[in-house]
């Protein structure tokens, strides 16, 4: 079963942290990802970039209307996400409540659907 | 297509007697198995063009031979390793055949799995590898297989392999006292491949391969080294079982028909005379196990021209075995549509019940897609709906969803 890991951030808490422990968070992340394609888990995943860069896309009869945006009032926005194939939810669970940012700031974690299935 | 089904055939077949060759000579199963890889690949490319050669096996053996020893060589830096793999170096690979080989080769296929699903290893890295090493499938045909990108199976197909290195596992069955237990990895290696592949419905991922013909073949060449033992026999009768049923499980557009619903003209005549022979005389010997009983419970289904046909009685009974000597909450969950077609659907919702303390279980679209049927069968049409939509809302298949829905709605009706 894939689950999509959503990964939270409080982009001005991020920015405020002092360097070395923005790295240690990177390497701890890092060193996770390794471990998870050691036990095959690890699916993949990307960061993306600051929330400031977003822009909403809407069709309307027709026409798009792209904005700005959302800057969200909400302070937690969602960075990036990584995608974990594993036998249970607890686990993606487990491994979500390993990140970093999940001690920081919060995780969501999401099954995927899958396009398999099997007779009832 | 045919002659590149048939060299396609012909490469997997050869692919592990070819690594057991290279492992058995030089050790080093990791640099091995890329070695073979390597040379399968040449064939590939080459065979088509060139013509088949004389000895098919043995050009694999010299051309992977000659890249691991090159790759060993390269390596350089710890000398004696380089000696000796020159030294080992043959002159005229697999050219003395014995006259037993192809039992030689069999025990080899086991042998090599009994690697593979090497007990430090996670079962989705133990997978993954046995697709490669054993069933001789690339890297790229496994990741669309788990739909999965290239680079990740190829992380956790090399980072499995450094593994098994690492805990110094060496060419050889398992000793007798550990044999039992590494043999029942190897099973449930093969019945995880059987299942993902059975799980992939047609459409729009028709391409992906044959994960359930694979472990087929798989299952088979262990059957042939272990013709005896009635656990092996099982598993192999329980995937001929339920792949006889494989045309009728779809509708053209990938919608999901339950098994009573099928159109069983549609089964595999073929399958099931070959599933239920094996299960008749693995029963006759065993010791029994979990695989047969499943097997069993298959060959029942299978007996049954029309889904009315069934004899429900003799399924529950093989069910309340297969709880006693292998429970879990989904062998409760099936034995519950068995009681339910013998006693009645409110002894099955009371058989679910039970379930319902289960945290994970009761979690589970299934618990609530049966307890819709079951609910439905008994004329409770609320409480069938109700059901059928949580099901729909937990379920994370997409054909599955899609099923669900579709119950939800019929029973609901317009308006």
């Amino acid at each position: 079963m894939k689950y999509m890991l959503l990964i939270y951030q409080n982009p001005a808490t991020w920015r405020d942290l002092p360097e070395p422990d923005r790295q240690a968070i990177m390497s701890e992340a890092g060193a996770l990802m390794a471990e998870l394609t050691g036990t095959g888990e690890w699916v993949g995943g990307e960061a993306l970039a600051d929330p400031s860069t977003t822009r909403t896309v809407r069709v309307r009869d027709g026409v798009p209307a792209v904005t700005d945006g959302p800057f969200a009032e909400a302070k937690e926005q969602m960075v990036g996400y990584c995608i974990v194939d594993c036998e249970t939810q607890e686990r993606a669970v487990e491994i979500a409540a390993r990140w970093p940012d999940a001690r920081l700031w919060g995780m969501e974690v999401r099954p995927l659907l899958s396009p398999d299935g099997v007779e009832m | 297509m045919t002659a590149g089904d048939g060299l396609e055939g012909l490469l997997r077949e050869l692919a592990p007697q070819v690594l057991a060759a290279l492992v058995r000579r030089y050790g080093h199963f990791d640099l091995a198995e890329d070695a073979v890889q390597e040379a399968l690949i040449a064939a590939a490319e080459q065979w088509p063009d060139q013509g088949l050669p004389e000895r098919p096996r043995g050009w694999l053996v010299t051309v992977a031979s000659r890249r691991l020893t090159d790759q060993l060589r390269s390596e350089g830096s710890r000398r004696r390793r380089e000696e000796a793999a020159a030294a080992a170096e043959p002159g005229q690979p697999a050219s003395a055949a014995p006259a037993d080989e192809p039992a030689r080769d069999q025990d080899d296929t086991l042998t090599l799995l009994f690697l593979c699903c090497h007990s430090e290893l996670s079962p989705p890295s133990q997978l993954a590898l046995t697709l490669r090493a054993v069933a001789g499938l690339t890297t790229a045909e496994i990741a669309r297989a788990f739909l999965v990108p290239e680079a990740t199976m190829a992380q956790r197909i090399s980072r499995a392999k450094q593994r098994i290195a690492a805990a110094g596992a060496s060419f050889a069955p398992p000793p007798s006292g550990e044999w039992a237990e590494r043999l029942a990895v190897v099973l449930h290696v093969l019945y995880l491949m059987f299942n993902e592949g059975y799980a992939a419905t047609s459409g729009p991922d028709a391409s992906r391969p044959e994960l359930t013909a694979e472990a087929i073949r798989l299952t088979r060449a262990v059957h042939a080294s272990l013709p005896q033992d009635a656990e092996v026999t099982g598993l192999l009768a329980l995937m001929l079982l339920t792949e006889a049923r494989h045309p009728a499980r779809t509708t053209a557009d990938g919608s999901l028909v339950p098994l009573a619903e099928q159109d069983r003209s549609l089964w595999r005549p073929d399958l099931i005379e070959e599933g239920t022979g094996l299960i008749t005389g693995a029963l006759a010997r065993g010791p029994l196990g979990p695989y047969q009983l499943q097997a069993a419970i298959a060959a029942v289904h299978a007996e049954a021209r029309h889904g009315d046909d069934t004899d429900w009685r003799q399924i529950l009974a093989l069910y309340d075995l297969l709880e006693r000597i292998a429970p879990s909450p989904v062998v409760t969950l099936n034995r519950a549509v068995a009681v339910a077609m013998t006693r009645g659907p409110q002894a099955g919702l009371d058989v679910l019940a039970t379930l319902q303390s289960d945290d994970r279980m009761a979690r589970q679209h299934r618990l609530a897609g049966l307890r819709g049927h079951l609910h439905e069968l008994a004329g409770q049409r609320e409480a069938a709906v109700a059901d059928y939509r949580l099901a729909a809302q937990r379920a994370t298949s997409l054909p599955e969803r899609r099923y669900l829905e579709s119950r939800a709605a019929r029973l609901a009706g317009p308006g």
